[in-house]
């Protein structure tokens, strides 16, 4: 018979077990987005998705506001389309880019997937200058067949009240 | 950045050496001097766009604007009189307000206390009895010395003499006029907030590519190729738009014969009238059909208003210089006033369009800031404009009309740019 800790033990092992893959998927898209890998990255998506880079705050409404992206499914596509078509200037040569993503948290369980939030600093060399970003992410992940997919992501980046240089690249 | 000027001996500047009729010489974008200059005889003297009525809708609202790299703070008192104010304590010199917008009918400094009016009048100060005499008559906000509003677009001089903002404005009145009528009300507005959108460049790149019909067909390659487009026929070589010049710095794109060509209304938003029948029946309600169709068929304009509000098609773009190679582009999408279809597909096109991560806004950034290096190299040290001079022409009107894709509109700024660096 199973005791009261043995039962906390296994779900804290399955907490651990879910935190680690998550851990795990969203270095894996890090790298993707720091190596320009435009086709790999956009198979994370699920058909579903939104990828939000709010401006003027975390919480204005981007059916509303001007966003600094706001894409649905088919405009990521066209947004990798357009690198694809080596004449995307603006990333002709491609950015530098080394990204650290910490301090993962999941925060729920949603019909939708798991609500995760982490925060993101990134290094980008480019030919106008060495710029610092950071941003706090937050993410709805779900599990599609093996493999965890993004339904939602949104990056809310620390300056975005303020003017930013061209950001071209994947953030 | 400094912008304390200190007085020099008078040192004039040749500027026929530096703009002739085909070029201009590399030096006029980098060197901080001239810059300096600029700030004096252009963005602290001429008519300036400074924001648009819509955005303080309320009495007491305000927002932060600039004029140049100064910000200025458009307020709307209780009488709905719009104010530009310096946000400068008299006192010290603190800043007075530190919010981008809000509703408040007084500013108080943080400093020392000191209050004033959304008017800029100085309403009280803390301990009164330290001062002789009543200093609130004396002292107050620096207010921009004119304030110009043409149709809902607010314009501020610094200098209290020159031209009014109807004469500065001349034949970019029809372009405005024009753009009001795309609303069924009559009225644009501005109320979907703004990307900030920071380029390493000199403010003069961004201001001649707006109205530059030569680079869409290779700039924008990539977003034409893939994206279903009908922007890129539009400056192609056999094009039949046309660069106007109005005078005053003031350029466009006239892009109507193109659309007069398809006679489809709304083909110049690249869909069609069943897709936005609440609009369609608006407009037909308001002009009349046969005038309605008119407008559709025309679209919004593409103008360059000289130094800073570039209209183009479906957003608004505010040039803000902050040193001789940083410039800001603030750019909100344009709202018809009572057209709320049509407005959210206007903000959906303009996201994906520009700012920093934009389909188009992006690699126009990359091409100022490399042209910005480019002209520091001095051999040639010239930027050669003469695209076009062969097949000038001069349209109904007396302006100066050219090929879509000839260097018209930035010879045109360039002539005025002169005039008005070689005042005193």
């Amino acid at each position: 018979m199973m005791g009261t800790s043995d039962h906390a033990m296994t779900t804290d092992l399955a907490d651990l077990l879910r935190h680690h893959e998550i851990s795990q998927f969203l270095y894996k898209e890090a790298r993707l987005q720091d190596e320009n890998r435009y086709q790999e990255w956009e198979s994370l998506w699920t058909d579903d998705a939104v990828y939000w880079v709010p401006a003027n705050g975390e919480d204005i409404d981007p059916e509303r506001d001007m966003s600094i992206i706001y894409d649905n499914r088919s405009r990521i596509g066209l947004r990798i389309r357009q690198f694809l078509t080596g004449k995307r200037y603006s990333q002709l040569p491609t950015s530098r880019l080394r990204r650290v993503i910490g301090n993962v948290e999941v925060l729920a369980e949603e019909a939708g997937g798991t609500r995760v939030t982490a925060n993101m600093l990134l290094y980008e060399s480019h030919r106008r200058g060495q710029i610092l970003w950071a941003a706090r992410n937050e993410y709805l992940l779900r599990r599609v067949d093996a493999d965890w997919r993004m339904a939602y992501k949104k990056v809310a980046l620390v300056n975005n009240e303020a003017a930013l240089t061209t950001m071209a690249f994947l953030i | 950045m400094t912008e304390a000027t200190i007085d020099l001996p008078v040192r004039r500047r040749d500027w026929s050496r530096l703009i002739q009729p085909e070029q201009v010489h590399g030096s006029i974008y980098t060197d901080p001097e001239i810059y300096q200059e600029e700030l004096r005889k252009i963005w602290q003297r001429t008519w300036v766009y400074v924001g648009h009525a819509s955005e303080v809708p309320n009495p007491h609202d305000f927002v932060m604007k600039s004029i140049g790299p100064d910000p200025v703070l458009m307020t709307r008192d209780k009488d709905g009189n719009i104010h530009l104010l310096h946000n400068r304590c008299p006192h010290r010199g603190n800043q007075v307000c530190e919010k981008h917008r809000g509703n408040s009918r007084t500013f108080t400094c943080n400093y020392h206390g000191w209050t004033f009016a959304n008017d800029g009048s100085l309403r009280g100060y803390p301990f009164p009895s330290g001062y002789k005499d009543d200093k609130r008559k004396e002292l107050g906000l620096g207010k921009v010395a004119r304030v110009g509003i043409y149709k809902g677009f607010v314009f501020g001089s610094m200098s209290p003499e020159g031209h009014s903002l109807e004469e500065h404005l001349g034949g970019a009145r029809q372009a405005i006029d024009a753009l009001c009528r795309n609303s069924p009300e009559g009225e644009i507005e501005v109320t979907a907030g703004f990307l900030q959108h920071k380029v390493m460049a000199n403010w003069k790149f961004v201001m001649e590519n707006e109205t530059d019909g030569y680079h869409p067909a290779f700039v924008h390659a990539s977003i034409f190729d893939v994206a279903d487009s009908q922007i890129g026929s539009l400056y192609g070589d056999s094009s039949t738009a046309v660069t106007r010049y109005f005078g005053n710095g003031h350029s466009e794109v006239d892009l109507r014969p193109e659309f007069r060509q398809r006679d489809v209304p709304l083909s110049w938003f690249g869909t069609t009238a069943d897709r936005l029948p609440d609009y369609v029946e608006k407009m037909n309600a308001a002009y009349g059909e046969q005038q309605a169709r008119e407008i559709m068929i025309d679209g919004t304009p593409h103008i360059m208003i000289f130094p800073n509000l570039f209209i183009a098609e479906i957003q608004m773009f505010s040039i803000q210089p902050l040193s001789v190679d940083e410039t800001v582009q603030h750019v909100t999408a344009l709202q018809f006033k009572g057209a709320p279809d049509f407005n959210r597909r206007m903000r959906q096109q303009t996201m994906g369009s520009v700012g920093p991560a934009g389909f188009l806004l992006a690699d126009d950034a990359e091409m100022y800031e490399r042209s910005h290096r480019g002209v520091q190299e001095k051999n040639p040290e010239w930027v050669y404009l003469g695209r076009g001079t062969h097949r000038e022409r001069t349209d109904e009107h007396g302006y100066r009309i050219g090929h879509a894709t000839d260097d018209l509109c930035s010879r045109g700024m360039w002539q005025h740019y002169r005039a008005l660096m070689e005042a005193a």
